[in-house]
Formats: structure tokens, sequence, C-alpha cells
């Protein structure tokens, strides 16, 4: 059927409905790479297997991830009547016994996770509450959803279907206000109202230098040419990064119906996704929704019967970060080596093959159906002056909850770390958070405080980038993650610019020699030199923005790099060559274990025997190659770190 | 053709070109080292810097990759500028600190030691031999490979240019001078890109004038007379 009408929409709607809410009892595996990393694809065999062996009144479904990997893999309940519940850490051999339980009307308490009281179908602005009634006994304890300090703060638009929808039915999709937006534009509104209204949302780029969405859609459709091209950053290469993953796994059509809007908007014909060849599961899902929506007649030729056309060719991008870069990207595409090229002239101008082309990120894309059926206002209204609406960050590092968070815009520092990522783990003090991927900055304590916009973040020395977010405790060393990210950078800089090839290769080279003792103080005046001219002189942002992770690290812990150049110590303990081993003679019990395990035959001692006491082990520091094997290895504390 | 202004003075460029070109025929010293007017720029060097000043804003950019725009102010002495050049010969000379060229311009900009450790590389990377070769001659013989520090310009597979057809168009345009050719009876040898080839022999002169597989790619493109090649350049006219 192709659809048409309204009418037609609605009926998928309906069959979306009941695949969604069904009478039966359905069980729901989140089925994201991260759930089946852990174990998700196991579950869910063992799952199906004993719900067919004994013929048991319950449907089987997948869904995508709902953020909280840590507590991956990730089974819901919903039985009519009672609310959502969630189970975290299913393994396959406690799988049937969740379901079993249910059965009998009970739960397996040392899994729950949380009982969804309420679901926001953020694209109709409904709410939809569940009952709290008949429940199992002994629920009551059990969290709200929105009680969960990891959810509590989250406000869902970007992963507003993730964990819900089965991503391969496209009926699941359209059932929570899937392509009501797109019908809404193509059919209601002229190009010139839908560029308006994106313009009055605020919305900025998510894909890291956070460019005015309409605007570039603007400048797009005004440029001279008949082709068009729209084409959406699926590259996603920070390392640790998977907020586009999570979005293209969990709810492709998501992506689909905002790149076709955009393209309705801009006058394009032809759409390119350009994905992180390592997302094989994103491809496949997307390569199905694609099919899907060409089938019923939203993507393809004549579009709801409109008279317009768009079609969306995937392509698995280079492998390399610089080809998340867009004209790298747009290189990548025609079949050239992925370099980034000046462009003094806008891509908006002239981009893929010489023609206008609009490039945005996975996000930005996702964002649009939601801003067409809410209204600009209504948008306009969450996160703070200068960025409109919320954002993903992947929370990773030395933080108690870590996975995807969505929230607004304006949210502090502090609420990210305490509260959604319940912080620091082990009574250890936090020291910096890092954002905006390899080439962010690190905000320490004294600006935990700050709203988390586009600009706050870059005033701070920092950038929102994709949304990375690293928190680092007291027992990371400032000059070490600096050096960590420039070795990053210099392998993944192209190599084309002498600034950035060369600048970022230096800076490495001097924060080593800093590391190992090797420092002085003339060196921290050349880094911010070096950091100034890459910035400056480079072709590209990967060099515009390399420097950030040194610059923003003297900035706040110039005292850190200064213990390491004069006192040629390391306050976290974690540059290896500054770090001193020694043996406190009175607490060593002449066990011996450090002599043995050392491999540099660097401690030498008299071993206690039964009849004899032994003689204190003692480090040769001219042969200790600073293994830090012998601290592990006592068990007596005998053994000091300096 | 485009007015603007370099310095304050008033000067025209032709459309689609480049800043740099325009300096360099009105005889404003601009330091470069991958430009060359007959392949289009790359802005790999990041020597030539200039400040730009459009509709208010001033940047600081590339000259060669920069278009001729009408009305821009271009300034290419700024204090801005010669500290990002000096840093940027600097890291050259770092990279490469026996090159005579390199050493002299360095020099010239003010820079006086290298404060980072010396490597030995010879090559600058500036690119321009590979694309002397692709925009030029066609052959597409040498390209760059590896990203980052590792970036290197060779043959594909690290093995012989096999498409190399010898023509020494790249032995000329290296600025620094580090691909070097040897002509040995009837051979020809490019050393960088070991690739050895016949040569033709002159039917007039008796001179080895051409590699055979140079002229034989000249004659499918031009489309010339079979006999055309029989003869060398100087004989011919
Ligand atoms: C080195 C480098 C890597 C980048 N990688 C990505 C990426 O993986 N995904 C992305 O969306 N944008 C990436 N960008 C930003 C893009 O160049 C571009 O600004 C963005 O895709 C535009 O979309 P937006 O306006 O929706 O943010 C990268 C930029 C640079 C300089
Ligand atoms: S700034 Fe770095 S990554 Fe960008 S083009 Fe130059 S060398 Fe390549
Ligand atoms: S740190 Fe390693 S090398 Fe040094 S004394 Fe201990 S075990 Fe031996
Ligand atoms: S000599 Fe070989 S590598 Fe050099 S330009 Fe000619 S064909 Fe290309
Ligand atoms: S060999 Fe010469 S021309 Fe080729 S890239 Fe190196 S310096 Fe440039
Ligand atoms: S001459 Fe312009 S960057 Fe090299
Ligand atoms: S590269 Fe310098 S000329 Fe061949």
């Amino acid at each position: 059927m192709k659809i048409q009408t309204k009418a037609d929409l609605e009926k998928i709607k309906e069959k979306g409905l009941k695949s969604l809410y069904p009478k039966t009892t359905k069980v729901s595996v989140g089925m994201a790479t991260c759930g089946l990393s852990t174990g998700a694809g196991k579950v869910y065999e063992v799952l199906q297997n004993g719900v067919e062996k004994d013929k048991l009144p319950i449907l089987l479904g997948q869904t995508g991830c709902i953020g909280f990997c840590q507590k991956e893999p990730v089974v819901d309940i919903l039985e009519p009547g009672k609310p959502r519940i969630f189970y975290q850490g299913v393994t396959p051999e406690r799988s049937m016994e969740i379901v079993q339980k249910w059965l009998d009307n009970q739960v397996v308490d040392d899994l729950l996770l949380c009982k969804m009281e309420r679901e926001d179908w953020i694209v109709e602005g409904v709410v939809k509450d569940y009952s709290l009634h008949h429940l199992p006994a002994g629920m009551d304890g059990t969290p709200h959803y929105h009680q969960v300090p990891f959810y509590s703060k989250q406000f869902k638009i970007a992963l507003r279907n993730c964990g819900f929808i089965n991503s391969d039915l496209i009926e699941e999709y359209v059932a929570r206000g899937g392509y009501f937006s797109l019908h809404k534009a193509i059919m209601n509104m002229k190009p010139e109202e839908i560029i308006e209204e994106i313009k009055r949302s605020g919305l900025r780029g998510r894909g890291g230098a956070g460019f005015y969405t309409g605007n570039k859609w603007d400048s797009c459709r005004k440029s001279k040419g008949d082709t068009k091209f729209v084409l959406c950053n699926a590259d996603e290469g920070d390392p640790g990064a998977y907020m586009d993953r999570s979005v293209l796994e969990g709810d492709p059509h998501s992506v689909i119906e905002g790149m076709i809007i955009g393209a309705y908007a801009i006058g394009a014909q032809e759409g390119f996704i350009y994905v992180r060849d390592e997302y094989p599961l994103a491809i496949q899902k997307l390569k199905t929704a694609i099919q899907q929506a060409e089938k019923v007649g939203l993507l393809g030729e004549n579009i709801l019967g409109s008279g317009f056309s768009f079609k969306i060719h995937l392509f698995r991008g280079g492998g390399a970060f610089v080809c998340g870069e867009s004209t790298a990207l747009m290189a990548s595409i025609e079949g050239k080596v992925g370099e980034p090229r000046a462009k003094h002239i806008h891509t908006t101008e002239s981009g893929l093959w010489d023609k206008p082309s609009n490039l945005n990120n996975v996000e930005t894309w996702n964002n649009v159906p939601v801003i067409l059926a809410r209204g600009a206002d209504w948008y306009s209204k969450i996160g703070t002056e200068g960025s409109k609406g919320t954002k993903v960050f992947s929370v990773v590092g030395k933080v108690n909850n870590t996975g995807l968070v969505e929230v607004p815009m304006g949210i502090t520092l502090r609420e990210i770390v305490y509260d959604v990522g319940g912080g620091i783990p082990d009574g250890k003090k936090f020291k910096a958070v890092q954002t905006g991927g390899p080439s962010g900055g690190c905000i320490p304590e004294s600006l935990i405080d700050l709203p988390v916009d586009f600009d706050r973040l870059t005033e701070a020395g920092s950038m929102m980038g994709s949304g990375g977010m690293i928190v680092m405790d007291e027992s990371t060393c400032m000059v070490d993650i600096a050096k960590y990210f420039m070795s990053f950078l210099k392998d993944e800089s192209c190599g084309k610019c002498t600034s950035c090839r060369e600048g970022t290769k230096r800076m490495h080279e001097i924060l080593t020699e800093i590391s190992e003792g090797r420092g002085t103080l003339e060196h921290l005046n050349l880094l911010e030199e070096l950091g100034w001219v890459t910035a400056e002189a480079s072709l590209c942002q990967l060099g515009g923005t390399a420097p950030n992770p040194v610059l923003s690290t003297i900035r706040y812990f110039r005292d850190e790099y200064q213990e390491h150049i004069v006192n040629k110590r390391c306050p976290a303990k974690v540059c290896r060559a500054l770090l001193q081993y020694r043996i406190l003679s009175d607490v060593c019990t002449s066990c011996g274990r450090c002599a043995k395990v050392c491999p540099e035959k660097a401690i030498s001692g008299k071993q206690r025997t039964k009849k004899e006491k032994g003689k204190p082990f003692k480090i040769d520091p001219k042969k200790c190659i600073k293994c830090g094997m012998c601290f592990e290895a006592c068990k007596f504390k005998a053994v000091e770190v300096e | 053709m485009i007015p603007f202004s370099i310095d304050g003075q008033p000067v025209e460029g032709r459309e689609n070109g480049n800043v740099l070109e325009v300096a360099l025929d009105v005889g404003i010293e601009i330091p470069h080292l991958c430009y060359h007017e007959s392949v289009k720029p790359y802005g790999a060097c990041r020597l030539c810097l200039v400040e730009v000043e459009r509709h208010g804003r001033k940047r600081m950019t590339t000259s060669c990759t920069y278009p001729v725009l009408e009305g821009i102010q271009v300034f290419t002495q700024t204090e801005k500028v010669l500290r990002a050049r000096r840093m940027i010969i600097e890291l050259i000379l770092g990279m490469c600190p026996g090159d005579t060229l390199i050493q002299e311009m360095a020099k010239e900009m003010g820079v006086e030691q290298i404060r980072f450790k010396q490597e030995d590389k010879d090559c600058i990377l500036c690119g321009l031999c590979g694309r002397i070769c692709e925009e030029v001659v066609g052959a597409h013989a040498i390209q760059f490979a590896f990203r980052g520090d590792k970036r290197e310009m060779i043959p594909p597979f690290l093995g012989e240019a096999m498409n190399c057809i010898a023509c020494g168009a790249c032995v000329v345009a290296c600025p620094v001078d580090v691909i070097k050719m040897k002509e040995q009876g009837d051979e020809r040898t490019i050393l960088r890109w070991k690739r050895t080839l016949k040569m033709k022999q002159c039917k007039i002169c008796g001179n080895y004038f051409a590699p055979w597989f140079q002229l034989e790619k000249f004659k499918e493109q031009a489309k010339l007379a079979k006999d055309f090649f029989d003869i060398c350049y100087t004989c011919r006219t």
C-alpha cells in the first residue's frame, strides 16, 4: 500500500499500536550493539526457546537501547493494565525465571530496575499513564522510572523511541507519531515555512560546531542549481561516543523522516547517509528502514502522492576520524581520498560533486520531526538563550552510572556528574570532566556549576563536540590525559597541513618529555605557542581544535604541569617514569613476595624462614623499571609509591 | 578582472584565481612551498598565510587557496602572520634540518634555532610531485599514503612506480630537490620512485632524448603522427 492521505497513516498507526501494546503480555529485550555485547542475543534465544517449549502466553519483542549501558542486558515486561517493568543485568540463565515468576504474579527482586508509571509520547505531546494497580506483591518499593536517578533529569527528544520500539517495524515508529510531521510538511507547509520554523526553533547542529540548522538549510535552498543533496553525517569517529549509533539502531526512521523533510525544504532530490563502517547493525537497520519507507510511499518517487521525489543512498565510511569532517566526507563519497579541502565557498553552495549540499549530523536530523510536530515555540522553550533543545551525551569514566543520557541544554555539569551519573565511585574526589571528544578540553572542579551549552563550553576552553563526556577523579593525571588525546590526534590528523601534522606531533613529543621527567618550564611556553599555531594555521577543524586538550589542561592545571617539570613528581601517580618505589623497612615482613615477582631482579633482602626473622627487602632504584608488580604483590602495604 | 587590495595596494585578479598568484604577479613576496601555477592549489605547507578582511571580519588563511573576491583586503605582513609563518618554518626545519632552501627561508624569517628534536627527513610533504604527475602528466604514478606523522609520498603499495613514465616532471617540480634522476646509456632512472625505463634514440642526432613509455603515452594522448617521436625536439625545430 502506498500512503497518500493522513487516514492511510492513521491505519498504519493503529497497526503499530497493536504491536506496541498487544493484548498478550509482551517481553522485550534491548538488542542494540550495547545489549548484544553483554549477551542480549543469548537472552532472547533462551526466552524464545522457553516460551515455545512450554507454549507460554507471551509475545517476544526486541527494542533498541534505553541508555543505561551499565545495566545491560535490559528486559522489559508489559502486561495490559499494569506498568511496564524493567529488569537489568539479565543473564541467559535467569531470563526464564523472570517470565515464569511473572506468570505466577511474582517478580525477581534482585534484577528489578524500575516500574514505568508513565510514558511520554514526545512527538504528539501526549503522556500515557500506566495503571499502578494489580502489581505483584512486594513492588511498592521499586522506584518509578522517573525516580531512578539516572533517568530523573533526562529529557528524551532524540532518544524518544530508543528502547521502546522495534526499529525493524515502521508501524511502531508511526504509532508514536512518526511520519506525521513529514505529512504535515509536504501537505500543509511551504518549504520556506519549514525553514522558518527550524530557524525559529533555534536548533543548532549536533555534529560539533553548533551551526544554526535553519540558516544552513536556507543558504542551501537559495544556492543556484537544480541538483542538490542532503547528507547525514553518521561517521561518529570519536572514540567512546555512540549516541548516533544508538539512534540509528534504535530509531532509524527518525533520521530518515528528518532528511526527507529537509530535502523537501531545501529542494534536494537525493540524499546520502555516511555511516561508519564499524556499525554493521546500524547499517542493517537503516537498510530495512529505507526499504520499508519506500514500500509505503514515504520515500522514493512521488512521496505521499505529492509529486516530490527523494532517494536515500547509504555510504559506508572510510574508517578515518577525519572522514567525519564535512569536505573530507564529501570527497570520500566522490571516491576520492578522504582529506579536507579549503572551503572558502560553503558546501551549501558547492559541496558534493560541486553541487549545493546540506550536511547534518544524525541527532540534528532526528530532532527535525519533533520540532515540526510540536512547533518552534515549544522547542525553543527548552534549553538556554543560545542553545535550544536537548543533547545526548555519552557519560563514561570515573562515575557510578555510565551510559547515554539526554538532558536539556543548560543543565550543569554537577547535575550530570552527581545526579544522573551518581557521583564518583570508591569515595574518590572529582577532578575534571573532559567534554567534546578527543579535541575537547578538560573542565576543572571550580567550573562544575557551568551550564552545559555550546557557548559556555567554548568559553571554558572546551567544546560541545558530538557529546562525549569523560569524568575524571583524583587518580587521573592531566599531563597524561593531554598526552593520550594528542597521541590520538597526531595519528588521526590527515597529515596534509604542516601546522596540524607537525604541531600535534611536537605537542605529543613535549608532553612525553614532561611525563618522563625531562620537561622544562620553557616547554610550557612552547606548548602554548604550538597550540596557537596548530589552531590558527590549519586547514580544517581537526587542527583547529586539536590543541584544546593541551591548552585547557595548562590553563586549569598549570600546577600539576609544574610539579612534573620542577619537582619531577606526578601527583596523581600515573606517569611511570616519575614514580619512586620504596619498601618501608618497618612494615616489611621479609616475606620476599616482591622479590619473586620483580622482573628486573631489582629487589634484594633476606627472606624470613621458620627459624630466622630475615632482613627487610630493598629496591635498587637503578634497576627498577617501575612496573608496579611489587606494589601489587605485597600483602602488607610495605611497598610505597611516591 | 576582479579588484581587491593587498597591503593597501589596489590589485586585480582573474575569476577563479587565487590571492597568492596575484601577489606574486605584482611582486609582493609571500613565502610558499606547495604552490605551483600549473597545478591546483592544495594548501599543505601553510607558509603562504595572510590575513584577509571580508565583510568586516578578519581571519588568517592560506593565500594559495583563498579565491580572488571583490573588495577583500589582504594583509601579508601582520604581526600574527609573521609569527605563524616563523613557527611553521621552524616546524619544517625540524623535519628537514639539512635542507639548504629551508635553512635559508628560516633565516630570512628570523628563525635561528629549532626547539624540537631534529629529524632527518628530506621530503617536506608538499605534494607537488604527486599533483604534477596526476594533473599535468596524467600518470598517477605516486601518491600520499598513511595519515598523520606517518604520511609519505610513495608509489602505490611501496613498490616500483609502475605507472611512472620517467618524464622527470616531478624532478623539476620538487621544491627541495629530493627527487633525483639518473641517465646512463639508453636508460633513465627516477631514483626516488625506483623506476628505470629505456630511452629512445633520435634518428638524426643519435641522442637519447626521452623514455619510450612517455612518448607512447603522449602519442596516445595527443593523437600525433606515428613517426612524430622518431626525432628529438632539437632536431625537429
Ligand atoms: C575531524 C572532524 C571530525 C568530525 N566528525 C564528525 C562526526 O563523526 N559526525 C558528525 O556529525 N560531525 C562530525 N564533524 C563535524 C562535521 O564537519 C560537520 O560540521 C557536521 O556534520 C555538520 O552537521 P551539524 O550542523 O548537524 O552539526 C567532524 C568535524 C571534524 C573537523
Ligand atoms: S587540519 Fe589536520 S586534519 Fe585538517 S586538513 Fe589539515 S592536516 Fe588534515
Ligand atoms: S616496581 Fe617492578 S621493577 Fe621496580 S622493584 Fe617493583 S617489581 Fe621490581
Ligand atoms: S617521472 Fe614518473 S612520477 Fe614523476 S611526474 Fe613523471 S610519471 Fe610522474
Ligand atoms: S618529494 Fe618533493 S615534491 Fe614530492 S612531496 Fe616531497 S618535497 Fe614535495
Ligand atoms: S603555498 Fe599555500 S599552503 Fe603551501
Ligand atoms: S613533487 Fe616536488 S615536484 Fe614532484
